[in-house]
């Protein structure tokens, strides 16, 4: 797999280049998401606004109101959490194109638990006006300023930092609520989104040398969730479907398709893998997906219970997971 | 177009037209934010009348309904803004942090003669846009602003813009006294000194009482003055009621720094009856016989 580095800072650079209202804000965290590079090239459209999130998201509604697309950028619990009401009221209720870059998606990080965005999703789906939108690769993430520009509105985007893999072939870019299809089958139906897609497509190679006919949708646009392939996808299998995200089972991905089940009458059996209703500790990411069940082998156990049939599966068959150095900060 | 110059004395009698009829809706509606228009009404009055440069209203004088809320299929309805004129460059902007003062900011504007006096009487009514506390569809509102202390960010954004921008024009927030008590506020305070941004002035409203009290029992936020300077700002003290001294202080030069007006006031001027409810004069209702009889006399007296 070819792995890219530093995806999002030439597009940052790129995008405010072709768009001079372009401006990035951040909370002393730009060196730590992918804007340092910005910073230097394009000192004019960058504002340092302090450690003041809050006041940040205020700020840039005033400048969002006065022409300019503000990019905000810090770790993704900084932009929500911290923020919930100046992002509802000052941002979301107006509809302002104000959009959030939020890094460290999910439990990814040794930053522990005040730096792991685990229920950002569940959070913002209810605030009305929002679009949610997941990073899965470098492709996901060069096509997602240009994507959520002409979608519009408040925006929130998972990103992903430093190397991340190139999963899609560079020239079939994102698309606004358009699941990327990754395989097609019959059995089981897996909705993957973030880091766990490239660990779906890892599981679901030895699945499908097994047998088991797959049909794994990665899912980038989380809100609105309103693509007709999710029914189709969940009305052509024959066990049922599993949820993989990198968030808390509750109000994200799983929830998501929950509702799509319910709401279409389909009577599907859902299995939701992801974090489980708790918070986490910081560690190393192959730690922490062992650690909370979230890696490919318990992709693979999810299958097996849902099919009922121990495959045989032994977790060497997995390709070895990707070392990555998730450097603190 | 030559505007009219106010005098103070013509100033006064717009802000005792606005606390007359604010009294009016707190009898007649089972209470309002009297205290406020109170303490307010001379500042407002003022800088509608003498400070701000603002065009002609663009508001429906008689005002509207809801026009439903901001969304992807609706934003393009009639902004409370309207009503302060054009927001484009050479213009002031206002911002109304408090929302609550919605009732006072309505007056102002009927009495400032960009809403007929007739519309107020639509306050807090359904289906209205005048609601007790306002927001961006309310008339003289720039933003969703009953949160407290969020608008001066999204002024000192617009301010910050409009500098970035290179348009002329003030932006004025007003602010009340208890919103000091958020740390957004010195957030906000902090950024505008980092930027420079000498086309921002905060007009504050210090009436020293919140719900529970006087400020300074329930959380002390002094010396305002001070405390604003040393956050980066250039600030000056004012009595709120005395006309004269806030177009006085809102000339003082403040070149790349943000300025601070704190206007010292009273929520029982012009209306001495109140004083025996203080410190409770956050929202004030009529609920005895003798209660509205008393406050009726006043009414008719003034």
């Amino acid at each position: 797999m070819k792995m890219e580095l530093n995806v999002h800072s030439g597009s940052m650079i790129r995008w405010a280049k072709e768009h001079p209202e372009a401006v990035v804000l951040s909370a002393d965290l730009g060196s730590s998401c992918e804007v340092k590079e910005f910073r230097s090239v394009l000192p004019d459209q960058y504002f340092s606004m302090g450690l003041t999130e809050q006041n940040m998201v205020g700020w840039a509604a005033g400048l969002a109101r006065e022409g300019f697309l503000p990019y905000l950028h810090s770790f993704g619990v900084f932009l929500y959490r911290r923020v919930l009401d100046q992002l509802e009221m000052s941002v979301a209720y107006s509809n302002l194109p104000v959009t959030f870059v939020g890094f460290l998606p999910g439990i990814m990080t040794p930053g522990g638990v005040s730096h792991q965005m685990i229920n950002d999703v569940g959070v913002l789906r209810a605030v009305p006006n929002m679009r949610i939108y997941s990073m899965g690769d470098a492709t996901d993430i060069e096509g997602i300023l240009k994507m959520a520009h002409e979608a519009g509105g408040p925006t929130f985007i998972r990103m992903l930092r430093k190397e991340v893999p190139r999963l899609f072939p560079a020239d079939e870019i994102i698309r606004f609520n358009h699941a990327r299809v990754c395989s097609e089958g019959t059995d089981v139906a897996i909705f993957s989104e973030s880091i766990c897609t490239e660990e779906a497509l890892k599981a679901i190679k030895v699945l499908e040398k097994k047998g088991v006919s797959v049909q794994h949708l990665h899912v980038s646009t989380l809100k609105p969730f309103t693509d007709p392939q999710v029914v189709e996808a969940l009305k052509k299998v024959r066990y049922g479907a599993i949820s993989y995200e990198n968030h808390t089972v509750m109000g994200g991905l799983g929830t998501n398709v929950a509702e799509v089940i319910a709401e279409h009458g389909l009577g599907t059996k859902l299995l939701k893998l992801g974090l489980q209703d708790q918070y986490a500790q910081g560690a190393s990411k192959m730690y922490l997906i062992k650690q909370y069940k979230m890696d490919a082998y318990s992709l693979v156990g999810a299958v097996e219970k849902l099919i009922g049939k121990d495959l045989g599966i032994e977790e060497g068959e997995l390709e070895e997971v990707r070392f990555e150095d998730y450097t603190f900060v | 177009m030559v505007k009219k110059t106010y005098t103070n004395e013509e100033i006064k009698q717009v802000a005792d037209k606005v606390r007359k009829q604010v009294l009016k809706f707190a009898i007649e509606r089972g209470g309002c934010y009297l205290g406020q228009a109170c303490s307010s009404a001379d500042t407002l009055a003022t800088l509608y009348l003498a400070v701000m440069n603002l065009g002609e209203s663009e508001g429906n004088p008689d005002g509207i309904r809801f026009p439903g809320v901001p969304s992807a299929e609706n934003m393009t309805y009639p902004r409370g803004a309207l009503y302060n004129g054009p927001t484009t460059a050479g213009y002031d902007r206002f911002f109304l942090s408090p929302a609550h003062y919605a009732g006072v900011l309505y007056c102002t504007l009927a009495a400032c003669g960009r809403m007929n006096w007739e519309a107020v009487e639509h306050f807090n009514e359904d289906g209205w846009v005048f609601e007790m506390i306002g927001a961006e569809h309310s008339p003289g509102f720039e933003t969703n602003a009953g949160s407290l202390a969020q608008t001066i960010s999204v002024a000192c954004g617009t301010a910050h813009a409009r500098k970035l921008k290179g348009e002329d024009g003030i932006v004025y927030c007003y602010m009340s006294d208890g919103e000091l008590q958020e740390g957004q506020t010195w957030e906000a305070i902090q950024v505008a000194a980092q930027y420079k941004l000498g086309n921002f002035v905060l007009v504050c409203d210090a009436n020293g009482h919140q719900i529970e009290g006087f400020t300074q029992d329930i959380m002390g936020i002094e010396p305002l003055k001070t405390r604003f300077e040393s956050f980066g700002a250039v600030a000056v003290e004012v009595d709120g009621h005395d006309i004269q001294a806030i177009r006085d202080a809102a000339k003082t030069a403040h070149p790349d720094k943000p300025l601070v007006i704190v206007c010292r006031t009273s929520p029982s001027c012009g209306m001495p009856f109140l004083e025996k409810r203080e410190p409770n004069l956050h929202f004030i209702g009529f609920k005895t016989p003798e209660e509205i009889r008393e406050a009726e006399a006043f009414m008719e007296s003034m």
